[in-house]
Formats: structure tokens, C-alpha cells, sequence
């Protein structure tokens, strides 16, 4: 290539403390491009692109803007460049118009602001109401505000992060339409993803981060999956082994037209949900998150009070009036979809965190806690359940999501539950992990398990699923079979197009 | 250069121990500094602060009276901190407590009444806690918030005292003083070390350290309180109940405070007195805090703070410091201890990168 490079990063290194964030990594990104940086969760993504932006400063290295190399304090300064990013978690205001929450970043008399957004959503196929309040907007309509706000800066490398992570598959087609368009003007794009099928899709270059280091720059439309996935985790890819599931047992969990009105303004009000849960299946609820998910997860755990103790039955009692002690009594368990503060005290150590839910496996005698029993309960699962830390001893806080996740879905394990709910099992998880714990999920429900998986990634709710739901807007769809439904209809249910 | 604290891995011994000496230290620097701006005799002043309270057995003594009831108080609101559970009118449930604790002596004032002192501290530590399960009962029912609460509480405890003092409980031969009748002797904490006037309450104060460390560090109910203060949402995913902690944390708050209270009239008072809202319930969030809410540093916390309070008595009358050169004293004290306290958990680092 004969021009230089848009964006040039050389021998860039960051440390947090004692953890290599980023070691020496070089990164070139041209005009026109549309470069995907693949890595598993905690691999250095995040921090890289921070850099980029101005969030953080390297400890060493260059970065080059067109040749010239640049020092970015704060991320006024990359904008100022033509450095644009769309992050993960949204920055909008809720209670403000679609043009309000631009003008807040770009100056402008609104009546302008609204024609100029208007006009970038003809364009670019961004289409929004300027004058729409952001909390009545879908998903990724915020994500178009999001995209629109940073094109108004007129930028010339455009970051997102794990955009399609919260898209239904319509919408994802939509964004990569939008995305080549940009890349048809002539912008150079940063795409930041776990996710392989889509890398493959839409982008022509791919740096592969492992660890915090570059492990490889490909072509991706050269390579598949499998060889993808290999680059990025470093080993084979680990296979889920698919048992044939056994015919469901009797009925375990029951909701009867559970309905219940939202706490807040920004919350969801669950109308009439009907599902039924049977020792042996997996049933899944697929859906983006924001749809009542927490809502229902609380109503079922007891963290949530139902309204009439006979909406929820788990085997067989009416338990909607019951706490969620009592309900693990019952044989339930739980895993929450937040790790850190719920599923997990973060300044306790594992072995007390163990204590949180599994305090009824004889680790009390007469109230005192049994520390030889729960560090040995800790013990066994940070062994059972491939727990990469010190030792029990270890605060959770200092884990990263994945390891979390599996001590925290092996704790629940442990109790030997007859029913159990999932929220976002591999939510921030990555890949080795997701496969393992779907791999337990499967294990579970052979020996018996009724498990309920409350989940975004509808690849995950395919693959271990035999009968799936979809929540839209608080109203549950009927059971789907998994084997004959697709993901395009499952689509369909997510955006409210079939009911 | 930009100076940055980087959070440790571990806590380190080395500052654990460094970190009071040094504290004592900064706080002897700048306070000659400030006793020499002054015109005062600044080694005069340091010595009356820091050693007097060492050098006679008297004032050592002194140092373990006032040491009781900041100790005691202190360990009863640190449970309900660790759960959030915010009660900051301590000192409305002490003087309750001293008020309930004091009916017996004004209505016996000959002391035929059976197991008197064991009632009077019974009586105390029931009206403590009653006192502070009105705010219980605000936070559980109808949501008020237990700090303004249990404030506004202590404001009308006082006023309470004041009608008592000024009306029915006034001593008839105390020239009008509003103060009531001098307790009979079974009414009086027996004294621990002859000579002084360090009471029995010290060991109350004690057990109830003891007590305290092992239902915080060693039973499920401190867990329970601990998870709610640390993480209230895990609290409720494991399905501790909220409004139980609120009461337990409030109730043993309160039941502390009252012997606290029932302990000063029938110890160093020996009646009820308005001296009696002496500031103890408000000093013992400073001590409950700085011993960093673990029963055992809130012992040497407790012990600290007390020579600081006796130091500072002898100073003013000795070297003849100004009462707020004393306090400012006591400030840069507790003010340099929480600086360098920091550095256990926490490191400096010099950022040597000059930014373009």
C-alpha cells in the first residue's frame, strides 16, 4: 500500500497494576477498510481502543494519525482528529429527544441538528425520528443516535464495540448495510467483535489479540470459523458433544398468567405469561435484554414478590408469595445475570461467597460458620468447575467475568437443584468458558435438571435448547420447537412482527 | 509529574504498623509549627497532650473511663454500619438509656429495691434499644430514612431530659440545681481499680468487643448484615431479609448506647445530670470508623480517641493552650491517621511521563 496508513499504532503497551493490558502492539488501519480486532473477552480489546481514543494513554509506544505521530490526553483531542466511537453501553439520555441528546455533543441550532440527522439517515440508511424521546426507541434505533452522533463530527475512523451484541439478526443486517455504505465513502472502520460469522461477513482485515498481544493478522474472508477461533483462544476449538436429550419428565416450574407491573418508568410490565418447565428439557427465552428479562428472572428467583402465590409452582407448591430462601428449599437455584454485587459479594473472598447461597450444605453449626466445610465446598468447585484463581481465598472482585461465571454456575451446581434459572449465562464470557458452561448446562439436564435459560445470543439458545420463548415488550410468544423453528422467526418475535 | 494511588493487591503489613507512627509524627510537626505561631511553649503542650495521659496512673486511669462507653457505643453502631445501616443518634439512645436506668434510683432513692444496679442496666439497655427501634420501625414500614431519623431523635431525647431535670425528677434539697438525687451506693457501678473511678462498664465494653468480633467475623447473622452493607442486591438474591437487618442493626445499636448511658449515670455521675449528653454518642462514629468497623480496631480506636479527649483536658489547664488549639489537634490526629491509613490498602505511584 503506497499511501500511509490512516491510523498507525507502534510497539503499544499498557499495564494496569500488574496485569499487561497491551503489550507492544502495532495496528495499522487504512481509509476505506473495515478492520475487525477479534479477541476473547479480557484479551485487551477494550483498552486498545481506549488508547485509540484518548480514554487512557499508553505507558509506551507511538500512535500515528496520517504519518504523524500524535499524543492523545483525552478524547476531545481524537475527535478533533476525525476519531469517532460508538461505545457498548450507550450514553444517551433517556427523557431527552433524539436532536437534545445530540446538541448535547455537537453545537447547532436544533432545527439544523434535525435536518442534518435526518439527512445522514437517508444517506446512510440510519433512519430516526430526530424528535423522538430516546427511552420510547428500540435497541438499535439507539444505536443509530449513537452512529449518527458520531458521523455529524465528520470523522474519519469510526469505533464500535461490540455493536451487534445487543441486535436482533434484522437489525444487524441493517447496521452492516450502513457500515459499507461508510466504508464505500471512502471512512475506515474499527469493528470490534467475539463474534466470527459476522467478522467474516463485513470485514477485509483482522487483528487477532490474545493475551494482549497481536497474535495474527488475516484476511478473514480467507479463513473459517474454526481457524478464527483458533488464532484467538490459542487451542482448538472445544466441542459441545450433543446427547441426544431423553423425553421430559414431570412438570417442575410453572408460570400461570403471571403478570405484574413495572417498578419504574424504565421498567417492563409482564402480561400474562404462560411457560412450563419439565425435569429433563432445557427451555430457553430468547429476546434483547430490556424486555422484561430481569423482571421475570427476579419474579421467578422470589427477589420479586409475585402478586398471587399461584403464578409461579416450582414442583408443584405456589411459591409466588415465597422468598427466594425458600424457594431454594424447593430445590431451585439461580444464577443471576450480574455477577459482581449479585451472584457475588466482589470484596469477599470465594470461600465466603460460597456461603451466600450454599450455607444450607451443613456449613453452619448453630449459626457459626464451618470454615473447614465451606473451603472445602469452595475447593471442589473451583475444581470441578476449571475456577482459574489462587484459591478460595481469592475476592471475587478481582476475577475476571468468565471465571465468575463458572465458580458462581458451579456453586449453584453444587446444591443439586431440581429446577434451575440462567440468566445470561455467558454474558462477557469468553468463548473456552461459554463452551464449558453450556457443556454443564447439557450435563445438568441429562441427569435430570429442569433449567430455564433467559439469554441474548440466539446461537446459544439453538444449540442447547429443545423449546425456546421469546419475551417482547413483557408478553412471552408460545413454546417454539427448537428443531423446527429458525432464527429468522425467533427475529420476528424479537421485534414484535409476529406474536 | 502526576502522583497516583494505585490500590494494592494485598494489604501491607509494613504500612499497618508505619501508618499511626507516622501519623503521630506529621500531627507533632505541624502542631509545634502551630503552638509556636501561638506564642505558646510547644514542647510544654505536646507533652501535655501526648504523654500526660501516660505518666500517672490517674490519668491512665481517666484514659480507661472515658475509653467505656466510646468502646461500647462504637461496637453496637459498627454492626448497623456494616449494613448500611446508618444510626447516627447514638447519643439519644445513651441518654434514654441513662434516663430508664435513673427511674429507679429517683423513685427509690433509698436503694430498697431488689437487684437494683442489675435492673437500672436492664432498664437502660431496654430503653436504648427501644428508642432506636422507632427508627427501625419508620425504615421498615413507611421508608424514612433511619439517619435523619435517629438524628431527630436525639434532639428530642434532650428536651426529654430537660423537662425531667426541671420538673419531676429535680432533687427537692438540690437548690434548684436540674439535676436529681445523688444515687444510693447500690446504685453505683462497682470501681475496678481502687483510687480511680474506672468502673465495671469498661468489661461490659469489653464482652461486648468480644462479642461483636464473633458474631461479625465468625456467625451467619454478621454475614448476613455484612453482605447487606457490601452488596444489598446479593443480600436480596440469596434472600436475606432487608427489614431484618435494619432491625438488627438499629436494635443492637441502641442496646449498647443504653448501657452506655445506664453505665455514666451510675458510674462517674451518680445521678442524672444534664453533663450526661456529654457528645459520647456522636464521638463514637469517629471511633467506629476510624477503627475501620472491625471490632478489633475500633478496641484500639476507642483507646486512641480517649487519650486524645484526656491530652487535650490537661493541655488546656497545663500549657494553657486555647480549648480549640486543642481540637484542632485532635483534628490533624484524626486527619493524618485516615491519610496514612491509605497506604495499607493503597501505594503511591510517581507518574513520570510529561503529557504534550
Amino acid at each position: 500500500m503506497s499511501q500511509p496508513a490512516l491510523l498507525r499504532l507502534s510497539k503499544v503497551s499498557k499495564r494496569y497494576g500488574t496485569v499487561q493490558a497491551n503489550k507492544e502492539i502495532d495496528l495499522e488501519v487504512h481509509s476505506g477498510s473495515i478492520h475487525a480486532v477479534l479477541g476473547e473477552n479480557g484479551a485487551g480489546k477494550s483498552t486498545l481502543m481506549k488508547l485509540i481514543y484518548g480514554v487512557e494513554q499508553p505507558d509506551a509506544g507511538h500512535i500515528y494519525w496520517n504519518g504523524q505521530e500524535v499524543h492523545l490526553a483525552r478524547p476531545s483531542d481524537a475527535q478533533v482528529l476525525g476519531i469517532g466511537m460508538v461505545f457498548q453501553h450507550f450514553s444517551l439520555f433517556e427523557t431527552l429527544s433524539v436532536v437534545q441528546n445530540v446538541s448535547l455533543m455537537i453545537p447547532g441550532k436544533p432545527a439544523e441538528l434535525a435536518q442534518q440527522i435526518a439527512d445522514l439517515g437517508d444517506q446512510f440508511g440510519l433512519s430516526v425520528d430526530p424528535h423522538a424521546m430516546v427511552h420510547r426507541l428500540s435497541v438499535g434505533e439507539r444505536q443509530r443516535v449513537e452512529i449518527i452522533r458520531c458521523l455529524l463530527l465528520n470523522p474519519k475512523l469510526l469505533i464500535l464495540d461490540e455493536p451487534t451484541s445487543v441486535l436482533p439478526p434484522q437489525s444487524v443486517r441493517r447496521l452492516f448495510e450502513t457500515l459499507r455504505k461508510l466504508q464505500a465513502d471512502g471512512m475506515a472502520i474499527l469493528f470490534i467483535s467475539h463474534k466470527l460469522d459476522e467478522i467474516r461477513e463485513l470485514c477485509d482485515t483482522a487483528s487477532v489479540l490474545r493475551g494482549g498481544e497481536v497474535t495474527g493478522r488475516v484476511d478473514p474472508r480467507e479463513h473459517d470459523a474454526r481457524s478464527l477461533a483458533q488464532l484467538m483462544i490459542g487451542r482448538e476449538m472445544p466441542n459441545v458433544a450433543h446427547v441426544a436429550p431423553r423425553p421430559p419428565g414431570e412438570e417442575r416450574l410453572r408460570l400461570n398468567a403471571l403478570s405484574h407491573p413495572r417498578a419504574s418508568r424504565f421498567g417492563t410490565t409482564l402480561e400474562g405469561i404462560d411457560l412450563k418447565l419439565r425435569s429433563g428439557e432445557i427451555v430457553g427465552i430468547a429476546g434483547i435484554s430490556g424486555n422484561g428479562q430481569q423482571e421475570l428472572a427476579a419474579l421467578i428467583s422470589g427477589e420479586t414478590r409475585a402478586q398471587e402465590p399461584g403464578m409461579i409452582e416450582i414442583m408443584g407448591k405456589k411459591v409466588g408469595h415465597l422468598g427466594p430462601m425458600a424457594r431454594r428449599k424447593l430445590g431451585f437455584a439461580f444464577v443471576p445475570e450480574e455477577r459482581l454485587g449479585r451472584g457475588a459479594v466482589p470484596e469477599m473472598s470465594l470461600a465466603d461467597n460460597s456461603l451466600l447461597t450454599a450455607h444450607g450444605r451443613s456449613m453452619l453449626s448453630r449459626g457459626f460458620i464451618r470454615r473447614s466445610v465451606e473451603r472445602a465446598f469452595t475447593r471442589e468447585c473451583i475444581e470441578t468447575f476449571d475456577v482459574r484463581t489462587p484459591g478460595p481465598d481469592a475476592e471475587a472482585g478481582a476475577m475476571s467475568g468468565g471465571n465468575l461465571q463458572k465458580f458462581i454456575l458451579g456453586r449453584e451446581i453444587m446444591l443439586n437443584p431440581d429446577v434451575m434459572l440462567v440468566s445470561q449465562p455467558t454474558w462477557g464470557v469468553d468463548i473456552g468458558a461459554a463452551t464449558a458452561i453450556r457443556r454443564r448446562l447439557l450435563d445438568m439436564r441429562d441427569q435430570g435438571c429442569a433449567i430455564l435459560v433467559i439469554s441474548e445470543e440466539m446461537d446459544e439458545l439453538f444449540e442447547i435448547c429443545s423449546k425456546l420463548h421469546v419475551l417482547h415488550k413483557g408478553h412471552l410468544s408460545p413454546a417454539l420447537d427448537a428443531a423446527e423453528t429458525t432464527p429468522q422467526e425467533i427475529g420476528r418475535y424479537m421485534i414484535g412482527a409476529a406474536t | 509529574m502526576k502522583l497516583r494511588l494505585i490500590r494494592r493487591d494485598s494489604a501491607s503489613r509494613l504500612a499497618m504498623f508505619a501508618a499511626p507512627v507516622l501519623a503521630l509524627v506529621l500531627t507533632c510537626l505541624a502542631s509545634l509549627v502551630l503552638f509556636a505561631a501561638l506564642g505558646k511553649d510547644a514542647g510544654a503542650a505536646l507533652h501535655a497532650l501526648l504523654l500526660k495521659p501516660f505518666l500517672s496512673w490517674y490519668s491512665f486511669s481517666e484514659v480507661l473511663l472515658k475509653m467505656a462507653p466510646l468502646l461500647l457505643i462504637a461496637q453496637g453502631l459498627a454492626i448497623g454500619f456494616r449494613a448500611n445501616v446508618f444510626n447516627i443518634g447514638a447519643e439519644g439512645q445513651f441518654i434514654v438509656g441513662a434516663l430508664c436506668a435513673s427511674a429507679l434510683p429517683v423513685y427509690f432513692p433509698d436503694g430498697d429495691f431488689p437487684m437494683m444496679l442489675p435492673a437500672m442496666i436492664a432498664f437502660g439497655a431496654l430503653g436504648g434499644m427501644v428508642y432506636a427501634l422507632i427508627a427501625a420501625a419508620l425504615r421498615t414500614r413507611f421508608g424514612a430514612s433511619e439517619i435523619l431519623v435517629t438524628l431527630m431523635m436525639a434532639l428530642i431525647a434532650v428536651q426529654i431530659l430537660n423537662y425531667l431535670l426541671l420538673g419531676p425528677w429535680k432533687d427537692p434539697r438540690g437548690f434548684n440545681f436540674p439535676q436529681t438525687v445523688m444515687f444510693p451506693d447500690n446504685a453505683m457501678l462497682p470501681i475496678l481499680f481502687d483510687g480511680t473511678r474506672t468502673n465495671i462498664s469498661l468489661i461490659f465494653a469489653l464482652l461486648a468487643s468480644v462479642f461483636a468480633y464473633l458474631m461479625m467475623q465468625h456467625h451467619f447473622r454478621g454475614y448476613q448484615l455484612r453482605t447487606a452493607g457490601l452488596a444489598p442486591r446479593a443480600a436480596l438474591y440469596a434472600g436475606f431479609s432487608a427489614p431484618k437487618m435494619v432491625w438488627l442493626g438499629l436494635g443492637l445499636g441502641g442496646l449498647a448506647a443504653g448501657i452506655a448511658g445506664a453505665s455514666e449515670v451510675a458510674g462517674p455521675l451518680g445521678q442524672l445530670q444534664r453533663s450526661v449528653t456529654s457528645g459520647y454518642g456522636y464521638a463514637a462514629i469517629i471511633v467506629a470508623y476510624v477503627g475501620g468497623l472491625n471490632p478489633l480496631g475500633i478496641i484500639a480506636s476507642s483507646f486512641l480517641i480517649s487519650v486524645i479527649y484526656i491530652g487535650g483536658d490537661s493541655a488546656t489547664v497545663s500549657a494553657g493552650l486555647p480549648v480549640a488549639a486543642v481540637e484542632v489537634f485532635q483534628g490533624l490526629l484524626l486527619f493524618f491517621y485516615l491519610m496514612t491509613f491509605t497506604l495499607i490498602r493503597y501505594r503511591i505511584e510517581f507518574d513520570r511521563k510529561v503529557p504534550a
